[in-house]
């Protein structure tokens, strides 16, 4: 078994691919939920499963351009994001109206995305099968 | 059905381990089985065979221990979250065991559902 | 789909941010637990929201966490109490279900 990703070899190939949501929903680095949600995300490209994140509220501050953390001794995992491509994970949905409460827009965001309004949102949700927030 | 259920968050601080413990006893008791319970950020507290409440409290970690021996249910701490807080196999709980965050994925997978319990 | 909501309406948006998302988009149901039980109570703020939403989806709160509270008199007609049991079967009944932590 695999230590650190608990024995993936054992379930790759078991054939059940299910629509995976992890839904978004708090600001980096206040609180852990955001790097430690990610690192939920990273693993579950290994399991070769249909996998989607979703922004909503604070979470789209975990999207904006610019962050640096040098000087709070934390580490800047904003570049993660732009790495996810590199593990087939594609679907990055933010919701309109979360940015445009916070006066921000897609062009505010290092990674490309797709927006939805809150309704396409909830559309989205409604369709899959395991929903994971952070 | 299966169930998964996910506890992210520590004991007597938040109530989400109550909530995920009652839920749990719930669906045993209506005959469903439980697939895993999996503790993530600060629910990896739930782990410790070192808490000590008050006498006239609740014990939540020998609470989980004690459902894990009855009914035989698999309680996965997250090896990563588990190491930053300082929960390692030497103050381990009976009845739960360290692995990695796939465990997790994998519960979605072969759960009917997963049901997450944090704050 | 099954919506869980555990915090309260008066200090977070997240209740807010269930129903903007859920009513616009496929309906389905909400159950309150935790703090989040405060937006059942009738004549608050939050209760006025929740109630304006009852034509689009299924409103339940956990019996348990109310009770605890001492809202049990001033629950917004409407709402369906569960017990933990009850909660096990909304799960069942509904394919899918997200936590709104």
């Amino acid at each position: 078994m695999n230590e650190t990703t608990g024995g993936i070899e054992d379930d790759e190939g078991s054939g059940i691919v299910k629509k995976f949501m992890f839904v978004n929903r708090k600001a980096p680095y206040g609180t852990i939920y955001a790097l430690e949600g990610l690192e939920v995300v990273l693993i579950s490209a290994a399991f070769d499963q249909d996998v989607s994140m979703a922004f909503l509220d604070d979470g789209v501050y975990q999207l904006v351009k610019g962050q640096h953390t040098k000087a709070l001794a934390v580490k800047n995992f904003s570049p993660t994001y732009r790495a996810l491509e590199g593990y087939d994970i594609e679907k990055l949905y933010v919701e309109r109206e979360s940015l445009e409460m916070r006066g921000l827009n897609a062009d505010d965001l290092l990674v490309p995305v797709e927006v939805l309004s809150s309704a396409a949102m909830g559309d989205l949700m409604k369709t899959q099968d395991v929903v994971i927030g952070f | 059905m299966k169930f998964g259920i996910m506890v992210n968050e520590g004991p007597y601080t938040h109530q989400a381990t109550d909530s995920a413990y009652q839920f749990a006893k719930a669906t045993l008791e209506k005959g469903h089985q439980i697939y895993r319970v999996f503790f993530y950020h600060d629910g990896v507290n739930n782990a410790t065979r070192l808490t000590e409440p008050p006498q006239d409290d609740r014990n939540v970690v020998a609470r989980w221990s004690k459902l894990a021996e009855e009914h035989g249910i698999d309680l996965v701490v997250c090896v990563a979250a588990a190491l930053r807080r300082g929960i390692c196999d030497e103050n381990l709980a009976p009845g739960f065991r360290i692995s990695g965050l796939g465990q997790l994925v994998e519960a979605g997978i072969q759960a009917d559902r997963l049901v997450v319990f944090g704050d | 789909m099954l919506h869980i909501v555990n915090k309260s309406p008066f200090e977070n948006t997240t209740l807010a941010s269930c129903l903007r998302v859920v009513c616009k988009g496929g309906g389905g149901a909400l159950l309150l637990i935790e703090d989040g039980v405060y937006a059942a109570t009738k004549n608050s703020v939050a209760g006025n929201a929740v109630h304006d939403v009852m034509g689009d989806i299924q409103v339940y709160a956990l019996w348990p966490d109310v009770e605890a509270r001492g809202i049990q008199d001033r629950v917004l007609e409407g709402v369906k109490m569960v017990d933990y049991g009850g909660f096990v079967d909304l799960v069942v009944e509904h394919s899918n279900v997200q936590s709104w932590l």
